[in-house]
């Protein structure tokens, strides 16, 4: 006999089960049945009627009306979205102009999180909250600010007219460079933020170890800051990037007629044209598209938190 | 009688001694203030190449401050530095032939071992087959052959130790320096990597700087110590001498277990002097000439292991006999050092160790026991203020 206590596993009491199943009711209630209901809607015909499709479920007439519809259920609505140019080519531009967009905001975002994470250990926390004092106002509001600024007659070209710079207002408005503006501007505090952590936490001491082994303080910036810096950089780059595929109210707001972006594309469909169906099946497969990008996050995610472990 | 000298001569090597001796390293005249604090006061130290060399203190008391002015990552408020010759100011720590051993190691998690080590080669830009060469000769060196393609997470905490000091060491820097290298090890691996510390700046005929706050590991490793306080150097010189010799008492009190007693000058001759305990009345014959005057108030220093203790009273006026009653044993197996009391509760407590050299002992010295401690006319110094 071994006198080697090993403790019990301990009962998960009443109050255990509930905690755990709060965030699992969350996703089921607010996630998973929505997804549902938007993925039968994209199966279904768009039709002249309320709801503004067919079949729907008609609980009345038990399994056999559930089994009638399930069988008039096509995926007929997928293969218009690849018939018609109009849907590829917006999920193309959405991608590439939230790919450009996060660029321009890394490029911008490095330099804010780098300052910040070098600045005296008092003015931290100031900084920090400037970063998310934005938040404060409506992100609506924030953008249609823009349009003020952007504008032919706007603040922007104003200002550079009194100063002379131009003679002519510049075109901003309604143009993709107001997308991206747009965009860098809303979508900046997601990237510094965790930026500013992952540069924060570095050693300060590695870069004396690198200037004591003979390198020079801007080569030790590219040898050990960016390289160590990597998984802040991914992490914010996934966090515009995501959301910024799937924007509307920028593109809307800020963006001409020539802008395309899937949000723009889903919001014609659905309201303007009133087609459920083939707006479901845009969402369904924007969706697709983008748990790539989320897996590949999650993924990094979590080799963080393994090799920190 | 033969001539005494303090201490064992580690070699035949003190260039300390030679006064034409060019020094390797010279600050001169060196304050660094951080505002209104001085870290580093008007100092002036001369170490010698292919010395091993100890700057020893407590915390805050300027030697990591010291060092890192060397290494190039703190600029003096005032004064120099010298190194081989040349005056480091407006070197920026890149350029200097310096290279540091951190005391978090500071390893590029990033990186392999072998990446680690090579780092600082390839920012010289020597051919890859001189790097990979100097690279293989350090991994055998620090015993690392087998964990070259490892990241650092992934080693021990000795093995990290290992590699930050093979970095250091891979530009065959003109002097290595050794910021607290060995404080996160436990103490056997602590031992242990001190003699090969030792052993590898033999091998490689280089000037080592160590800052440390532990004695044990300065006097182990070191040729030459210099103890600081408060920004300024107190005493520099062999382990030995600063501990069987020591010029304060900060000195005395800092580097191992002392008695102090408080006393009075009562008789000075060319062959010693004479003092009275200020507490306890007894008397104290000693060799040393000292400058203090009759009647002049002096701590006379002695190690418990220069205390002889036994039981019994003294024999009435012979000097360095002491009569005191046992207070307090310690026992740590290889000796005991016991707590005496002389005189009543306001009197000193003097400390003697008992080496204890036989397992079975009849009639062993115990608590409340009457005992007479001695101690020889050398046996102790005596210190002023």
């Amino acid at each position: 006999m071994s006198d080697v206590h090993v403790p019990a596993q301990p009962k998960r009491s009443l109050g255990g089960w509930l905690l755990i199943a709060v965030p699992y009711v969350w996703l089921l209630i607010f996630f998973l049945a929505p997804f549902l209901i938007v993925f039968k809607i994209s199966l279904s015909q768009v039709a002249v009627a309320i709801p503004p499709y067919v079949p729907t479920f008609d609980l009345a007439e038990g399994w056999n009306g559930i089994w009638d519809s399930v069988s008039e259920f096509s995926f007929e609505n997928y293969v218009w979205l690849t018939e018609d140019d109009l849907y590829w080519k917006s999920y193309l531009s959405s991608v590439v102009i939230a790919a450009i967009s996060t660029l321009l905001t890394l490029i911008i975002g490095y330099p804010i999180a780098y300052g910040m994470a070098r600045s005296p250990q008092s003015l931290r926390p100031t900084l920090l909250m400037l970063v998310i004092l934005p938040f404060w106002t409506s992100f609506l509001i924030r953008v249609y600010a823009w349009i003020g600024i952007l504008k032919n007659e706007g603040l922007l070209n104003q200002l550079l007219l009194t100063l002379g710079v131009i003679n002519e207002p510049l075109v901003i408005m309604n143009t993709n460079i107001a997308v991206f503006i747009g965009i860098v501007y809303s979508y900046l505090p997601f990237l510094v933020l965790p930026l500013y952590a992952s540069l924060e936490r570095l050693d300060g001491s590695l870069l004396e170890a690198a200037e004591d082994l003979g390198c020079p303080p801007w080569k030790a910036f590219w040898k050990i800051t960016v390289p160590l810096s990597l998984p802040g950089v991914i992490a914010g780059c996934f966090l515009v990037f995501i959301p910024a595929v799937g924007e509307f109210v920028i593109p809307d707001l800020l963006g001409g007629s020539n802008t395309l972006m899937i949000g723009k594309t889903l919001w014609v469909e659905f309201f303007n044209n009133r087609d459920w169906p083939v707006s479901s099946a845009v969402a369904v497969i924007l969706l697709m598209i983008l748990v790539v990008p989320i897996v590949l996050f999650q993924n990094q995610q979590q080799k963080m938190s393994e090799r920190e472990g | 009688m033969a001539k005494k000298s303090i201490g064992p001569v580690r070699r035949a090597y003190s260039p300390w001694d030679d006064p034409e001796k060019a020094p390797f390293i010279e600050f001169r005249n060196v304050t660094k203030k951080f505002g209104d604090f001085t870290a580093v006061n008007n100092l002036s130290l001369k170490i010698y190449e292919r010395e091993f060399f100890a700057l020893l203190g407590g915390s805050g008391c300027g030697k990591t401050t010291l060092m890192r002015m060397l290494a190039g990552f703190e600029t003096p408020t005032s004064g120099q530095i010298f190194l081989d010759g040349q005056d480091l100011a407006g070197i920026p720590p890149f350029k200097r032939p310096s290279n540091m051993m951190f005391q978090s190691y500071a390893l590029f998690p990033h990186m392999s071992v072998e990446k680690n080590i090579a780092f600082g080669l390839k920012q010289d830009k020597l051919p890859a087959s001189e790097v990979d060469a100097r690279v293989a000769e350090m991994l055998r060196l620090t015993k690392l052959e087998q964990f070259a393609k490892r990241r650092p997470h992934q080693l021990s905490g000795g093995q990290r130790q290992r590699v930050a000091l093979a970095r250091s060491l891979a530009k065959r820097p003109k002097v290595l320096l050794l910021d607290e290298p060995l404080g996160a090890l436990d103490r056997k691996l602590r031992e242990e990597t001190q003699f090969e510390l030792m052993n590898i700046q033999e091998e490689l005929k280089m000037t080592f700087l160590i800052v440390t706050h532990d004695q044990e590991e300065a006097m182990t490793v070191a040729d030459r110590i210099a103890v600081m306080d408060k920004g300024e150097l107190v005493q520099v010189a062999t382990p030995a001498e600063i501990y069987e010799a020591p010029n304060s008492k900060f000195v005395a009190d800092f580097i191992g277990d002392i008695n102090l007693i408080e006393a009075n000058v009562i008789e000075k001759s060319d062959d010693g002097t004479r003092l009275r305990s200020v507490a306890d009345n007894f008397s104290i014959d000693s060799d040393q000439v000292t400058d203090a005057a009759v009647g002049d108030r002096v701590w006379y220093a002695i190690r418990p292991e220069k205390v002889r203790i036994a039981q019994g009273r003294r024999e009435k006026g012979v000097p360095n006999r002491i009569d005191g009653v046992v207070w307090d044993i310690a026992y740590l197996g290889d000796m005991s050092i016991i707590h005496s009391k002389v005189g009543d509760d306001d009197g000193d407590t003097l400390r003697a160790t008992f080496a204890n050299v036989s397992r079975m002992v009849e009639n062993p010295i115990t608590w409340d026991d009457e005992v007479v401690m001695s101690f020889d006319r050398d046996a102790g110094v005596i210190l002023k203020g």
